[in-house]
């Protein structure tokens, strides 16, 4: 009896320590020099920090820079997938780079996790059971400021690039927006200078304004909006307002409300520990792309304390399963392998000296993305 | 449409004028005197930004910043001439045209290691904040009004200093003839460094002038630096005049585009469709004028000596 007790347990020490100790490789692909560079280093920064804390040795990770830029994104894919053999990827922030570079990643049968981008093309017909993502299908965080608009507002001016991003922004906002549209512009890709649309703006008589406007671009419409004297209502999707820009804002985004599915004061502890642990490594407050990244890292982690990353089927059921403990709360997979969660409201607010935002309310609960009943998953 | 809208706009084209202006000047100097093209123009306009970012923040004083955003533009002019560009002169443009690059990326990442990845913060002087009425009942920004301000007194400034002073005959001559201005016992390369410093200097002013309205990143400069080129394809590669009349031009006809394309649309095209197209058709508007002007005058309109 006590020599079976004893092989059960030495059998089970060693079946548990297989599937702990076995080597992973982990390919990052992201963006660390150029404009866009600091939500790579959020989303580099944040799925290190995971990686350490769990205290699991056998993952390796291969970091590398695309520079922002498709066609070198396309040539470190190649050479993780070739040489580096690497097991897993993430890590890409733009949705143009993971359109170059997911289909033909998945194609290959090597998993690839999404820590942010989250383009249509990949949500509806063409999902792939090797592709999750983690952070949001990209219409999301705009539908959810159309619902906001759509309880607020009647007569909303907005305003996006003209490039496909931008083309979805405005129409997942119109998906849910019921009220007049006092204008609407389509700006160009890395416009500096919007006084133009602010004096149509000011003139149109709009009650708000919805812009996506992403990284320099939505600085500098900020500042030249609350420079401008207009005082019609702003709001936007949260990447505007996120960490990484807030400062370089400055004061002219406090009051402004953006949706995102994660804000620094979101009430549970796995979110807790995340922006306590983060703040005491890096000195700065995480943005949604560190929150993204953390949980990102810290699904494959729960993934793979279940399964062998060598057996495919068995770790993508695991990864589907979403057992782990995400920062945003509730957080599970629709059958697009797309997030089925909570988007809230957010307000700009001053902790002190430092730009932060906060909850105000829920936009949707378990919310999934119009393009999954599209999926043959 | 009011009037108000309609001044206010030709004020926003304007503006966004002058700014290329100061930028477009310093390009069309340095390729007029020392026949060199100079890709990292767009990156003496960054270096003038975070300078004035960095200085009013310690600082609090916007116009310290100023005054240090235009030194360190020089200076870091000054250096690159005499460290890098010096050496190319005699090169094709090709060369020219791949060191030069190759400096963009290095002030870029530099620039990184130096002040992170996140924008920095640097918002207009108080005495500047706020708007003046205009006639028709609107109102326009003051600060916007004093970047037109400085545009003219930049443009003035630099007619007299070419026209009149000693530093601006030398100027002209080495345009003319390189040659025998060194032969007449000139110290020609002194002069390349206070021309290449002047034209940095400018982009540093617009640099820093314009990332109190947007944001002072890294990479702010490369999109400047293409409208910066078109501004002196048009004027005419080399001449001051055309840089300024190319720059009201590309901003008067820029913004006007983005205003007035997506209404006429309205009249033919649903709003939603309007826009984009409206939109689209705006952003190659000025191209399409610089193709349409090199077509008629292939040297720009006003083409400087060969």
């Amino acid at each position: 009896m006590k020599l079976i007790a004893a092989g059960i347990f030495s059998a089970a020490l060693a079946l548990s320590s297989t599937a702990l100790a076995e080597p992973v490789k982990i390919g990052i692909i992201t963006t660390l020099s150029g404009g866009g560079a600091g939500l790579g280093i959020d989303v580099r920064d944040a799925f290190v920090l995971a990686v350490e804390q769990s205290g699991n040795e056998e993952i390796e990770l291969v970091i590398e820079d695309d520079g922002q830029k498709p066609e070198l994104a396309v040539q470190i894919a190649e050479k993780m997938i070739q040489s580096d053999q690497v097991d897993l990827m993430t890590g890409i922030i733009w949705s143009n780079l993971a359109m170059a570079v997911v289909p033909n990643t998945v194609a290959q049968d090597i998993i690839y996790l999404s820590p942010n981008a989250g383009p249509s093309a990949l949500a509806g017909a063409n999902c792939h059971p090797n592709y999750f993502n983690v952070a949001y299908q990209n219409d999301n965080f705009h539908e959810a400021m159309g619902q906001y608009a759509a309880q607020n507002y009647k007569n909303t001016f907005i305003l996006a690039p003209n490039y496909p991003a931008g083309k979805d922004s405005l129409t997942g906002f119109k998906r849910f927006y019921t009220g007049e549209l006092a204008g609407e512009i389509y700006t160009q890709v890395g416009q500096t200078d919007y006084a133009a649309e602010i004096a149509q703006i000011r003139a149109s008589g709009a009650d708000s304004v919805f812009f996506f406007l992403p990284g320099g671009m939505g600085i500098a419409f900020m500042k030249q909006y609350a420079q401008s004297g207009v005082d019609i209502p702003v709001m936007g999707p949260g990447f505007s307002f996120s960490q990484d820009v807030l400062p370089a804002v400055g004061d002219a985004a406090l009051g402004v409300k953006n949706s995102a599915s994660w804000s620094k004061d979101l009430d549970n502890e796995a979110n807790k520990r995340f922006v306590e642990a983060f703040e005491a490594e890096f000195g700065r407050l995480p943005s949604v792309y560190a929150a993204q990244s953390w949980d990102t890292a810290n699904l494959i982690l729960s993934a793979l304390s279940k399964a062998s990353v060598k057996d495919k089927e068995a770790f993508r059921a695991a990864l589907k399963e979403a057992d782990f403990e995400s920062v945003r709360g509730e957080f599970s997979f629709n059958n697009n392998n797309h997030p089925v969660q909570n988007i809230y409201v957010r307000e700009v607010i001053k902790e002190g000296d430092v730009l932060t935002n906060r909850i105000i309310g829920t936009a949707f609960e378990d919310h999934s993305d119009a393009y999954a009943k599209d999926c043959p998953m | 449409m009011s009037t108000a809208l309609l001044i206010e706009q030709l004020l926003n084209g304007l503006q966004l004028g002058v700014m290329l202006f100061l930028m477009a000047a310093g390009l069309t100097l340095i390729f007029g005197v020392m026949g060199l093209i100079n890709l990292a123009h767009g990156s003496l306009y960054m270096v003038g930004a975070f300078a004035c970012a960095t200085v009013a923040a310690a600082t609090g004083s916007f116009w310290i910043g100023l005054a240090a955003s235009l030194a360190a533009a020089a200076l870091a002019g000054a250096i690159v001439e005499i460290l890098v560009i010096r050496r190319l002169y005699e090169r094709d443009h090709l060369d020219q045209v791949l060191a030069t690059f190759a400096l963009i990326l290095i002030f870029s990442e530099g620039t990184r290691w130096l002040f992170g990845s996140f924008p920095l913060y640097l918002d207009i002087p108080p005495l500047l904040q706020g708007a003046v009425p205009l006639p028709g009942g609107g109102q326009y920004q003051l600060y916007r009004l004093a970047i037109i301000g400085v545009g003219v007194v930049v443009a003035v400034g630099l007619y007299l200093m070419i026209a009149r002073t000693r530093l601006g005959m030398r100027i002209r001559a080495g345009e003319s003839d390189r040659e025998m201005i060194a032969a007449l016992g000139i110290d020609i390369s002194t002069l390349y460094t206070v021309v290449f410093a002047l034209g940095a200097g400018m982009a540093g002013l617009a640099g820093a002038l314009v990332g109190a309205l947007q944001s002072v990143q890294v990479g702010m400069g490369e999109p400047v630096l293409i409208l910066a080129f078109v501004v002196i394809v048009i004027g005419g590669i080399g001449s001051i005049k055309g840089a300024l009349f190319g720059a009201i031009l590309v901003g008067v006809v820029d913004t006007m585009g983005r205003f007035l394309l997506p209404q006429a649309l309205l009249f033919m095209l649903p709003p939603s469709q309007a826009a984009l197209v409206g939109g689209a058709l705006a952003s190659m508007l000025i191209y399409i004028v610089m193709a349409l002007i090199l077509a008629f005058r292939p040297r720009g309109l006003f083409a400087a000596h060969s």
